[in-house]
């Protein structure tokens, strides 16, 4: 039973916003995966609510007529990771919300919500960082644009403010096309987690420049150097961060191991992780430098780049085999539990297939 | 049908669609809702409470503190009770407590229409503390100027005991000779809680007879009822406790929880019905926890391998109460002393000690696993020492065939153990994997372990082992089955209706379970606990359907008019013992015997069996794991525990078994741990931060058995419950041992801890 003195159901964004001013301690609720935590831990206890649920403009992903794709902030993540725009366009936003807690919290949960919480831990807002996306903000004096790298404050605070409704969350086309990406959440398992530290990766690469050294054996030939590299993190500071000195020193590199060990080096010296009894700063301090190798590397596969031009040693260089080579014989659970890993496989052939489409 | 058939769980049906009733679904509409308020400090004296607030909110009935509640200790343990007042429990602990121990003890409650009202009241509650320094751990609680938990126990130590196998002390056994390899390392185990599904839930009421009557989710009713009395210093006949189906308990509902202060709420409001729910957050810290135990070991090992001598030195933290106390690590000491022989001998001093945390009780393996981790973590440091294959060493070392444990008296009867390590040596590829995994390099590497394990079947001689049976047939032919044994999710009604189907030779649908408990009408039995119910409430389930079938048959001798002895039962009918030619179906017997002008009688078989037998099951992990070492990320490839656990009643609810403790010691021993800041406040008591692995982290589970009839089970059974977590955290961190080179001596091996690990080891 939850401790709630009233809610309203907001017809429209502005009866939301109406709600609001006309309620002074009312709180916005959308899916509730945040709200109702809060309710039932006693901090949010005998609150009133303004709900903006079901109010349909907010639920809705679609591209305008210069390609910017507009996500309503409604939308739930398993929408948004169903979304075939998403998919074809932004798939590591759909991959990064895919990762949020289980099946039934991305039900629910909203990319708005866990934008407007304001805690650098969000799985979307490191990839939204990458995309510089910008927040529109409805309120009663009207409607403001907010690049999300000026949206948070601090730790579960944003320039939101309280009678303000987050309405649409805007990705330009110069941001997502010809950008491929990767995000790794970094947790403690593999779901109903929230993230001890996130990376978001977004490259772009150019040709060869005019009269360089051609150095490399992989195709494509028109992929060698780093137009531009975007790179961002949850819960390496207060907020989210993207590391911009980093992206400005690799921008023109050549793709290859010595940008992959640079960008693993230069990021440390742009967070600032914290330590806590969820996990020690040198702990982070390892994390945030592997977790940018292998995003980057990743997003470089993506983009067309050989694995093996990229990362030589990450395999065990004296295991040939799989583990399953010897179990060959053993008939029954054997055979079924092959036939589950070539499902995933396969999965993971999709997402790739995807990232591709965006090409 | 019968023993040994992969029969469908009997509640599998209700359980799917809901018929089946939990303590939640019975709650009567009008029920106030009481709630618990609980400290917050961990060491110290409640002074006095503010309490006008409180009692302002609309719904609110009652508040209670602990300076109202009777002026009696009481124990909490599931354990039989003891007529000698030497074997008694540790009686530490009032309903409510102003003396308070631990974080989130509980000191006072209230009770109010709704969980609302009852929330906003709880939360506008002053509290007035004397505080006390936090000793949250052994080594501050054991510290000479540490703060006095209980009066009766200044030091804070419980129980100090000892024992010794041959010539006992170490340095003796160890020094007249020369070329010995000796290790000496401290290994650590953490605090962990259950997670059952279900949380602790009860309601009471008085009845018309004037009878305290509870509703519990509880693995042990007819304890709950005598503990109730006790706290309540009324006569046990005065309550009575209705256990409905339960969903899981773990060992922690193998304790009385809140039942006692249900109770006593009760009598507070007059006797209306008041329910309580407590939460999981309150679950993680204010109820029971696996103890930590820390343990200091010494080991000398002849180059040919022989285990000359050990000694064991292991302190357990005990919490704010004694809960089981010291029988915990007692249990680890055996174990420790059962699992390997030592040619000259071994000793191990064990202390539990009262700290200002998590009160430490029952737990899945009982002291087991913390035993096994240890235990089994040394052989693999020893045989690496001595460079030999682990499995090897184990099969030279481990206990042999027919032991006999030099102080409890237990003994192997059946034994299993070296069949399965050479079963899972050839399932797993034991040695081509070792061979395959040497000399590895690159960040992510590949190793293979192992740990094996012996588990003892129930509680006999340390404890009373006590159970009944009830058989009632009906007109049809059809009996019920009434066990005072429980059901707590692990299948006991499926396998009891199996068993009685075996004995009596009816088929399974002609028995029908009842699956609640009901103190007032169900025999008496102890409880689901040490993997006793298939062994022990197996032993009365047969002789009663023995004692029924010999009545029955009886009946049949005076309808027929042939002898019994040349009878038998077999699918539902009396039949010629000879020829298994039908004679007669038992629904025609039934209804004559109801009903006979002649001879009218209602054939029912009722009783005890006082067990006072005892034997080993055992059985082995091998775990396969993918260490990356720049993550700290241990992924599991192949997981595989073989068992020897008798006859399986049912070989399909028994892998299931085996799943479930799996599943427990995998996060055991890679993610699971109650923290603790220095002011002993909990830190993770909670779903989210508490790293109880997800379907996600579960890798595919393999299990295996080596079938061999115990000639003391009543089907040639013996303990199964438990094992299974036992040997799955060992056996991780000896493949993570073999993958990296890098000796994790603590659980669990979370990935802060392995990435530290590997960097000092300069892998990463």
């Amino acid at each position: 039973m939850y401790d709630i003195e009233g809610i309203y159901q907001a017809k429209n964004v502005q009866d939301a916003i109406a709600a609001l001013v006309r309620q002074p301690d009312a709180v916005v609720i959308s899916g509730g995966s945040d709200v109702l935590i809060r309710i039932r831990e006693g901090k949010l206890a005998g609150c009133r609510l303004v709900s903006i649920h079901n109010i349909p403009e907010l639920k809705e992903i679609y591209r305008e007529a210069d390609g910017t794709i507009v996500i309503g902030p409604g939308a739930a993540f398993s929408h948004i990771t169903k979304d075939r725009l998403i998919q074809t366009w932004i798939p590591v936003l759909g991959e990064a919300v895919d990762m949020v807690g289980g099946p039934q919290i991305r039900n629910i949960g909203t990319i708005g919500g866990n934008v407007c919480n304001g805690a650098t831990s969000a799985d979307s807002a490191s990839t939204l960082f990458t995309l510089n996306a910008v927040l529109e903000l409805a309120g009663p004096d009207g409607v403001r644009q907010v690049p999300i790298a000026e949206f948070y404050t601090g730790p579960g605070r944003t320039v939101r403010c309280r009678e303000e409704i987050l309405t649409a969350i805007r990705i330009a086309k110069k941001d997502y096309k010809d950008f491929f990406g990767k995000y790794i959440k970094y947790g403690k398992r593999n779901a109903m987690e929230i993230a001890t530290l996130g990376c978001a990766v977004h490259v772009k690469l150019a040709k060869a420049r005019e009269g360089a050294v051609q150095t490399g054996m992989y195709a494509p030939q028109d992929k060698k150097y780093v137009e531009e590299l975007r790179i961002a993190y949850g819960v390496a500071a207060p907020t989210p961060v993207r590391c911009r000195e980093t992206e400005r020193k690799a921008a023109g590199m050549p793709v290859g191991p010595e940008l992959i060990a640079m960008v693993g080096k230069s990021v440390l010296e742009e967070v600032n992780p914290r330590s806590s009894w969820r996990a020690s700063k040198e702990f982070r301090v390892q994390l945030v430098e592997e977790m940018a190798k292998r995003a980057l590397t990743e997003a470089l596969v993506r983009a067309g780049v050989p694995e093996d031009v990229l990362n030589p040693e990450h395999t065990p260089n004296n295991i040939q085999n799989d583990t399953r080579k010897y179990a060959e014989n053993d008939a029954g659970n054997q055979a079924e539990n092959d036939a589950e890993n070539h499902t995933k496989d396969s999965k993971r052939e999709e997402k790739r297939a995807g990232g591709e489409r965006n090409a | 049908m019968g023993v040994g058939a992969k029969s469908v769980r009997v509640d599998a049906y209700a359980k799917v669609t809901g018929q089946a009733k939990y303590t939640a679904d019975m709650m009567p509409k009008d029920a106030l809702c009481a709630k618990v308020i609980h400290s917050t400090i961990a060491n110290g004296w409640v002074k006095g409470f503010h309490l006008e607030e409180a009692l302002k909110v609309p719904g609110v009935v009652k508040i209670v503190t602990c300076f109202d509640v009777p002026d009696i200790q009481f124990g909490t343990p599931g354990h039989p009770w003891s007529v000698e007042a030497a074997h008694q429990d540790v009686q530490d602990r009032k309903i409510l407590n102003q003396r308070v121990r631990l974080y989130g003890d509980d000191i006072a409650a209230v009770v109010a229409e709704d969980e609302v009202a009852a929330s906003r009241a709880a939360r506008l509650i002053g509290v007035e503390y004397e505080e006390l320094p936090p000793i949250p751990e052994v080594e501050e609680a054991m510290a000479p100027d540490a703060p006095v938990l209980h009066e009766e126990k200044p030091g804070n130590v419980l129980v100090h005991s000892r024992l010794t196998v041959g010539e006992g002390d170490f340095e003796k056994s160890t020094s007249g000779e020369e070329g010995l390899l000796i290790l000496e390392k401290t290994y650590r185990t953490q605090r962990v809680q259950h997670c059952h599904l279900e949380l602790p839930v009860s309601f009471a009421y008085r009845d018309g007879n004037g009878k305290i009557v509870i509703v519990s989710s509880t693995q042990i009713p007819h304890i709950v009822r005598r503990v109730v009395g006790q706290a309540l210093g009324i006569g046990w006949g005065q309550v009575r406790v209705i256990k409905p189906y339960i969903g899981g308990g773990f060992g922690n509902k193998q304790d009385v929880l809140y039942e006692p202060l249900n109770a006593f709420l009760c009598l507070q409001v007059g006797g209306r019905c008041v329910k309580m729910e407590i939460s999981r957050e309150e679950t993680f810290v204010s109820t029971r926890v696996r103890h930590a135990i820390t343990c200091h070991v010494k080991a000398a090992v002849r180059p040919d391998g022989t285990l000359v001598a050990r000694k064991l030195d292991a302190y357990s933290n005990q919490g704010g109460y004694a809960s089981h106390g010291h029988a915990i690590v007692a249990n680890l000491a055996n174990v420790f002393k059962q699992l390997y022989q030592d040619e000259k001998g071994m000793e191990a001093d064990s202390y539990t000690v009262y700290t200002s945390s998590a009160t430490g009780g029952a737990m899945r393996g009982y002291g087991i696993p913390q035993a096994d981790f240890v235990t089994e973590a040394m052989t693999e440091d020893l045989a690496r020492m001595l460079h030999m294959d682990p499995l090897e060493y184990r099969l030279k070392n481990c206990m042999r065939e027919g032991y006999k444990d030099p102080h409890t008296g237990i003994t192997f009867h059946s034994y299993g153990l070296k069949a399965c390590i050479e079963k899972g040596r050839e399932v797993i590829h034991w040695d081509e994997k070792r061979r395959e995994y040497e000399n590895q390099s690159g960040p992510v590497r590949r190793g293979i372990g192992m740990a094996i394990f012996c588990y003892k079947t129930g509680v006999h001689p340390i404890s009373l082992e006590t159970a009944s049976c009830r058989m009632v047939l009906n007109q049809d032919g059809s009996i019920q089955l009434q066990m005072g044994a429980t059901e707590i999710g692990q299948g006991a009604d499926t396998v009891f209706t199996q068993m009685a189907a075996e004995t009596l030779g009816f088929s399974e649908d002609k028995v029908y379970i009842i699956s609640a408990q009901d103190t007032d009408v169900t025999p008496f039995d102890t409880g689901a606990y040490a993997s006793r119910q298939t062994y022990v409430s197996g032993m009365a389930l047969k002789q009663t359907a023995q004692i029924l079938k010999g009545k029955i048959l009886a009946y049949a001798e005076e309808m027929l008019k042939r002898p019994a002895e040349g009878m038998d039962i077999s699918d539902n009918c009396i039949v010629d013992a000879k020829t298994k030619d039908a004679l007669l179906s038992m629904e025609e017997l039934a209804t004559e015997a109801f009903y006979s002008l002649s001879h009218s009688v209602h054939i029912t078989a009722e009783s005890t069996v006082h067990c006072k037998d005892n034997t080993f099951a055992s059985g082995v992990c091998f775990a396969e794991v993918e260490v990356d070492m720049p993550f700290g990320q241990v992924k599991v490839l192949r997981i595989l525990n073989v068992h020897d656990s008798g006859i399986l009643i049912n070989p399909k609810l028994a892998e299931a078994q085996v799943h479930g403790g799996m599943s427990m010691g995998l996060g055991y021993g890679l993610s699971e741990c109650l923290m603790y800041d220095k002011n002993g406040r909990p830190l993770n008591g909670n779903l989210l931060d508490y790293k109880l692995p997800t379907a996600m982290d579960t890798p595919h589970l393999e299990v295996e058995f080596v079938e061999l009839e115990d000639p003391t089970g009543p089907y040639g059974n013996k303990a199964l419950g438990e094992p299974p977590a036992i040997p799955v955290a060992p056996a991780l961190r000896n493949a993570v041992l073999h993958a990296t080179g890098v000796a994790i001596d603590s659980l669990p091996m979370d990935p802060q801890k392995m990435v530290a690990a590997f960097q000092e080891a300069g892998l990463i």
